[in-house]
C-alpha cells in the first residue's frame, strides 16, 4: 500500500512529460492529483499501521548475485516522515499555483524529489535507500538554478555539490559496511543484526554520520542550506527545509546510528556539541539577516539542531522528539517558507526587511501577517503547536546526558523568540508608532514600488495555509496521534545495539 | 582439431567480415548514384542486422573451448563480451546514419566492422602473439576511422596523433611481450604463470611488465599516456571517436585484466614469496597511475570549454576508476569490469550522438552551442542528461551500479575482508564528486533559460526525428540497465 507514494510520484513525473507543452492548468492539476494522492496513501498507511511492527510492504531480490532487494517496509519513524513528504509535497504545489514559466518540466522534476523522498524513508534495503537517496538529490540544482531568484546559479551548484559530497561520503561507507558485513545483503535489518568490529565502527561512523549529517544541515557543514533556501523558487525551499533535510536525519539514524552503535558512543559527544553550536549559531545568525528568507533559512540549521540533539540522547523520549520535531519543522519551515517566498515576495517583489518595513503589510496583507505570527509563535516554541512538544522532549532527554548543553540551548530558544519577533516587527508591523507619517510614505511608496496593486490572496494559498496550521495544532495539541507509531518503533529488533549501547 | 571445427568456434567473427564484406559489395553495386543519406542507412541497417546475427550465434550456439592453446579462448565470459562490443556497435552504427562527415559510408562501416573482428579476437586471446596480432586489427581501422573527415583539419590532426602513439606504444608492447618470452620460453598465458613459479620481481621481469603497462596503457587512455585523447575526442567525426571510446576500451580492459590476472597474478603461480611481491610491484604501479588518471583527469575536465575535449578528459578518468579492477585482479573484479566498461561505453556513444546532433545544427561543440538545447530538441536533451548522469554515476542509471559494482568488488579482494584498497575506492569516489561538477555544467547549458531569446522555432525543423529516436532508444538502454542490472550481472556472475 505505502508503495504507491512512491508509484504514483513517478507516474505523476510521467504524466507531466506526456502532457502538451502550453497546458499549465493541466500541469497544475495533475500535480495536484498526485500530490493530494500520494498523501492520501500515507494516511491510508497510518490508518492501517499497527504500532511497534516493521511493515514489510514488498520484498523481492534485485541483484541476486549482489545480495540485493528490492525492499520496501515502514516502521513508525518512516511511516511519520511519509505523512510529513505528503502534507510538504501538497503545501509546495498549492503556494506554486501562480507559476506560469515551464510549470510542466517544474512539477516534473519536483515529482521526482517527492518520488525520491518517499523511497528512501520506505526503503530497508541501504542500496535501494541510496539510490532514492541521489534521485532526490539531482532535481533540486534545476529547480533551484531554473526557477530560483537571488544568485541562484551559485546557490544551486553549491547546494549540489554539498548533497554530493555527503553522499559520496556515504557511499564510500556502504560499500565499506557491505564488505565487511560479508558482502551478500544490503538488508538493513539483519546488517543490525552483524556485528560491526569496533575499529572499523570508530571511522565508519563518522564518515556516514557526516554524510549524512551535511544533508541535515549540521553545523558546520550547513552552509548550503541559507543559499539554497534563499535561491529556491518557493516550493522548492518548502520541500528542501520540509523534507530534504529530513532526509539526512532520518539517513543518520536508520543507516549510521543504528549499524555503528559503537562508533555513535564515541563520537556522540561531539555531535551533542556540534548540534547546540548549530541552534544557537543558527538562531544569533538569523537575527542579523538583512532579507526575510535568510532570517527563514538560518532558522531552519537552528531548528535542525534540536533534531541532532535528540538523536543522540539515545534514550526513547530524546529520540522520539527527534523525529517529532522533523514533522514539526518539516511542517512549519514550509509554512514559514510559503509566507516569506510567495505571499509576501511574489507580491512585493522584495525581501528586504528595511523596504519590507515602509509598506504596512499588516493592514495590506492581514491574512499573511496573521498567519505569519500563527507560525511564528509555532516555531518559536509556544505550547500547543508540535515545535514545543518536539523540542521540550528533546530537551528532556537531552537533560539527563548534558545539562551543560541544555542550558546553552535555552540561550538559543531565546534568541530564536528575538529573530522571529524582528523579523515579524519589521516585515509586518513596520513603523506602526508614526501613522501619520507612514501612511503618507506608504502611500507613496505604493504608488513608486509598483503600479500594480497587491494581489489578493488566492483560494489554494489560505487552503495551504489551513492545512499547513491545522497539522502543527494537531500534533501539537494531541502528539500522542504521532508518538503512538513512534515510541513503540523504538522497541523494535532493529534498535537492538542501539539500546544495549545507550540503555534505551 | 579440423578447420571445420575452428569455423564453429569463430563463427561470429565470421559472420562481422561477411557483413563488411556485404556492406563493402552492396554499397559498390548497387548504391552509385543515390542520395547519401539513404546510403548510410542503408548499409547502417546491414551492418547492425549482420551484428544481431553474430549475437544470436553466439546465444543460440553457446560453446566452450580452448583451441590450439589459448589462440581462440571461447567461454560464456568471452561471449559475453563480444555480445557487449556488437552491442556498442550497433549504438555506434545508429547515431552515425546521421552523420555527414564523409561521402563513402560503406568504407566506414567497413573499417568499423574490421576493427571490431579485432576485438572480439583480443577478447579471445589468451596467448602473447595473438594478443599482439589482434590488438593491431583493432588499432589500424582505428588509426583510418579518426581521420575519415577529409574536410576537418583536426581530423587529421587527431589520426596522426592517435596512431603517432598508437605506433610507439604498440613497439612498447612488443618489446615487453618478447621480454615476458625470453623470462618464461611460453606466450600462453596460463603457461606463463606457471613458468614464473620460481621467479621473483627480477629487472627483466619488472622490466617488460613496465613495457606492459605503458603498451596498453595508450590503448586505455590512463595518465602519463593519455595525451592523445583530449585531441582526437576533439577532431575525429563523432561516431569514430564514440567507437574509439566505447568498443576498444571495453576490449582493451577486458584483456589487460585478463593479462593480469592470469599470467601475473601470485595466487595462480605456483605459491612463493617472490611471486606475490611481483604481484605487489605491479598493483602498486597500477594503483598510482590510476590515482594519477582519476585526479588529472577529473581536474583537467573542469576547465574544458568544448563538449568533446571534456568527454576526452572524462574518459581519462573513467580510465582511472576502471584500472581499479584490473588491480584488484580476481573474477569478481573482472566482471564488474566489464559491466562497468559497457555501460560507460553506451553512455559515451549516446553522448558522442548528440554531440554530432549540436554539432551539426550549430557548427561546433562549445558549451554556448548547447545553449537551449532543451527547447530545440527535448528528446536529446532528455538523452543527455541520462548519458551526463549515467556517466557521473547517479543512481537508478547503469553507471552508478556501475560504480558501485566495481568499488564493491575492488574493495572484497583480499584477505578476509581487510579493506586493503579503501583509500583507492576513497579517492575514487571523492573524484566522480569533481565530475558531477563538470557533467552538471554542461547540463546547465541545456536547460537554463537562455539570457536573450535564442531563435528557436527555425531550428527545430533541423533535428531529424530518426536521430532523436535513436538517442531515446540508447538512452532507454542505459536506463534499463541501471534499473536492472541483473540483465548484465546475472550472466556475468554465473560465469565465474
Amino acid at each position: 500500500m505505502l508503495a504507491w507514494t512512491v508509484y504514483i510520484s513517478f507516474l505523476g513525473v510521467l504524466a507531466l512529460m506526456l502532457l502538451p507543452q502550453r497546458q499549465v492548468a493541466a500541469a497544475r492539476w495533475v500535480a495536484l492529483a498526485t500530490a493530494s494522492a500520494g498523501w492520501l496513501v500515507g494516511l491510508a498507511g497510518y490508518a492501517q499501521f499497527q504500532a511497534g511492527e516493521i511493515l514489510t510492504i514488498i520484498k523481492r531480490p534485485w541483484v541476486p548475485a549482489l545480495g540485493l532487494e528490492y525492499h520496501l517496509a515502514a516502521d513508525g519513524v518512516s511511516l511519520t516522515l511519509v505523512l510529513l513528504t505528503g502534507l510538504a509535497a501538497l503545501g509546495g504545489v498549492l503556494f506554486s499555483w501562480n507559476l506560469t514559466t515551464r510549470t510542466r518540466e517544474f512539477f516534473a522534476f519536483y515529482f521526482t524529489l517527492i518520488g525520491g523522498v518517499y523511497g528512501v524513508f520506505l526503503s530497508f534495503d541501504l542500496f535501494l535507500l541510496f539510490v532514492f537517496y541521489e534521485i532526490a538529490i539531482v532535481p533540486k540544482y534545476f529547480l533551484i538554478a531554473i526557477w530560483g531568484s537571488t544568485r541562484r546559479e551559485y546557490a544551486a551548484m553549491k547546494l549540489v555539490l554539498y548533497s554530493f559530497f555527503g553522499s559520496a561520503l556515504v557511499l564510500i561507507g556502504l560499500i565499506a559496511l557491505y564488505v565487511v558485513a560479508g558482502a551478500h545483503t544490503m538488508n538493513v535489518l539483519e546488517l543490525a543484526r552483524h556485528p560491526f568490529p569496533h575499529s572499523f565502527q570508530i571511522w565508519a561512523f563518522p564518515l556516514v554520520f557526516v554524510g549524512f549529517a551535511i544533508l541535515a544541515g549540521m553545523w558546520p557543514f550547513h552552509t548550503w542550506a541559507p543559499t539554497g533556501h534563499v535561491a529556491a523558487p518557493t516550493a522548492a525551499s518548502m520541500l528542501l527545509a520540509g523534507v530534504v533535510m529530513k532526509l539526512g536525519a532520518y539517513g543518520c539514524l536508520r543507516v549510521a546510528m543504528t549499524l555503528f552503535p559503537e562508533g555513535l558512543e564515541a563520537w556522540k559527544t561531539w555531535v551533542a556539541v556540534l548540534a547546540v553550536i548549530g541552534i544557537v549559531y543558527g538562531a544569533m545568525v538569523a537575527l542579523v539577516q538583512k532579507d526575510f528568507k535568510f532570517v527563514i533559512g538560518y532558522s531552519s540549521v537552528s531548528h535542525m539542531g534540536f533534531v541532532m540533539l535528540g538523536l543522540v540522547t539515545l534514550n526513547t523520549i530524546g529520540l522520539s522528539g527527534a523525529v517529532l520535531q522533523m514533522f514539526s519543522h518539516g511542517i512549519l519551515a514550509g509554512l514559514l517558507f510559503a509566507v516569506v517566498g510567495r505571499m509576501v515576495y511574489d507580491r512585493t517583489h522584495t525581501r528586504e526587511l528595511t523596504t519590507l518595513e515602509g509598506m504596512r503589510l499588516s493592514r495590506v496583507m492581514p491574512f499573511v501577517a496573521t498567519t505569519f505570527v500563527i507560525a511564528g509563535m509555532a516555531s518559536m516554541g509556544l505550547p500547543g503547536f508540535s515545535g514545543f512538544v518536539a523540542e521540550l522532549q528533546v530537551l528532556i532527554g537531552a537533560w539527563q546526558l548534558y545539562p551543560t548543553l541544555v542550558v546553552i540551548t535555552g540561550v538559543g530558544i531565546l534568541i530564536g523568540v528575538a529573530y522571529t519577533w524582528r523579523a515579524m516587527q519589521k516585515a509586518f508591523f513596520g513603523g506602526a508608532g508614526e501613522p501619520g507619517y507612514n501612511s503618507s510614505h506608504s502611500s507613496e511608496h505604493e504608488t513608486g514600488a509598483g503600479v500594480e496593486p497587491i494581489p489578493p490572496i488566492s483560494i489554494p494559498e489560505r487552503i495551504g495555509v489551513v492545512l499547513l496550521i491545522g497539522a502543527s495544532l494537531a500534533v501539537g495539541l494531541y502528539p500522542k496521534v504521532l508518538l503512538q507509531v513512534i515510541v513503540p518503533s523504538f522497541d523494535s529488533p532493529l534498535f537492538d545495539w542501539l539500546r544495549k549501547g545507550g540503555g534505551l | 582439431m579440423n578447420y571445420l571445427e575452428l569455423l564453429k568456434l569463430a563463427a561470429p567473427e565470421t559472420i562481422v567480415v561477411l557483413t563488411a564484406l556485404t556492406v563493402l559489395a552492396v554499397d559498390l553495386t548497387s548504391m552509385r548514384g543515390i542520395e547519401l543519406r539513404l546510403r548510410f542507412i542503408v548499409g547502417g541497417l546491414l551492418t547492425a542486422g549482420g551484428c544481431a546475427v553474430a549475437m544470436a550465434w553466439m546465444l543460440v550456439m553457446p560453446m566452450q573451448a580452448n583451441a590450439l592453446e589459448g589462440m581462440l579462448v571461447v567461454n560464456q565470459l568471452t561471449q559475453i563480451v563480444k555480445g557487449c562490443l556488437l552491442g556498442l556497435v550497433v549504438a555506434t552504427v545508429l547515431i552515425s546514419m546521421e552523420a555527414r562527415f564523409t561521402a563513402h559510408p560503406a568504407e566506414f562501416l567497413a573499417l568499423l566492422l574490421f576493427s571490431t573482428v579485432g576485438m572480439m579476437f583480443l577478447v579471445s586471446a589468451e596467448d602473447l602473439l595473438m594478443i599482439f596480432a589482434a590488438l593491431e586489427l583493432v588499432s589500424l581501422p582505428l588509426y583510418v576511422l579518426a581521420g575519415f573527415n577529409p574536410t576537418s583539419r583536426y581530423s587529421a590532426e587527431a589520426a596522426l596523433k592517435y596512431f603517432l602513439f598508437g605506433a610507439t606504444a604498440a613497439a612498447f608492447l612488443l618489446f615487453g611481450l618478447s621480454l615476458i618470452y625470453g623470462v618464461t620460453g611460453a606466450t600462453e598465458l596460463a603457461a606463463i604463470a606457471h613458468a614464473l613459479g620460481g621467479h621473483g620481481p627480477e629487472p627483466l621481469l619488472l622490466v617488460a611488465l613496465a613495457m606492459l603497462v605503458i603498451g596498453f596503457g595508450f590503448k586505455l587512455a590512463i595518465v602519463p599516456l593519455h595525451l592523445w585523447v583530449p585531441d582526437t575526442y576533439q577532431g575525429a567525426p563523432a561516431p569514430g571517436a564514440a567507437f574509439i571510446a566505447s568498443g576498444s576500451k571495453l576490449a582493451c580492459f577486458f584483456i589487460f585484466a585478463k593479462i593480469m590476472m592470469i599470467a601475473f597474478a601470485s595466487e595462480r603461480i605456483a605459491g612463493s614469496a617472490d611471486a606475490r611481491a611481483l604481484t605487489g610491484g605491479w598493483v602498486s604501479l597500477l594503483a598510482v597511475v590510476a590515482t594519477l588518471s582519476m585526479v588529472l583527469g577529473n581536474l583537467a575536465a573542469l576547465t574544458q570549454s568544448s563538449v568533446r575535449r571534456l568527454l576526452g578528459y572524462s574518459a581519462i578518468a573513467h580510465a582511472g576508476y576502471l584500472l581499479l579492477g584490473v588491480l584488484a585482479h580476481d573474477g569478481a573484479a573482472l566482471a564488474a569490469v566489464v559491466y562497468y566498461a559497457a555501460t560507460y561505453g553506451l553512455a559515451t556513444i549516446g553522448a558522442f550522438g548528440v554531440v554530432n546532433l549540436v554539432e551539426r545544427q550549430m557548427g561546433n561543440d562549445s558549451m554556448s552551442s548547447w545553449l537551449g538545447l532543451s527547447r530545440r530538441a527535448p528528446i536529446a536533451a532528455l538523452a543527455m542528461m541520462i548519458f551526463l548522469f549515467s556517466l557521473a554515476g547517479i543512481p537508478p542509471l547503469a553507471g552508478f551500479f556501475g560504480k558501485f559494482y566495481l568499488f564493491a568488488a575492488v574493495l572484497q579482494t583480499g584477505a578476509d575482508h581487510h579493506l586493503g584498497l579503501l583509500w583507492l575506492v576513497m579517492v575514487a569516489v571523492l573524484m566522480s564528486v569533481v565530475s558531477f561538477y563538470y557533467y552538471v555544467k554542461v547540463l546547465k547549458w541545456i536547460y537554463l533559460p537562455p539570457p536573450t531569446d535564442v531563435p528557436s522555432s527555425r531550428d527545430t525543423a533541423n533535428v531529424s526525428r530518426l536521430a532523436q529516436i535513436v538517442l531515446l532508444l540508447v538512452a532507454l538502454a542505459i536506463v534499463a540497465l541501471g534499473c536492472f542490472p541483473d540483465l548484465l550481472v546475472g550472466p556475468l556472475q554465473t560465469d565465474l
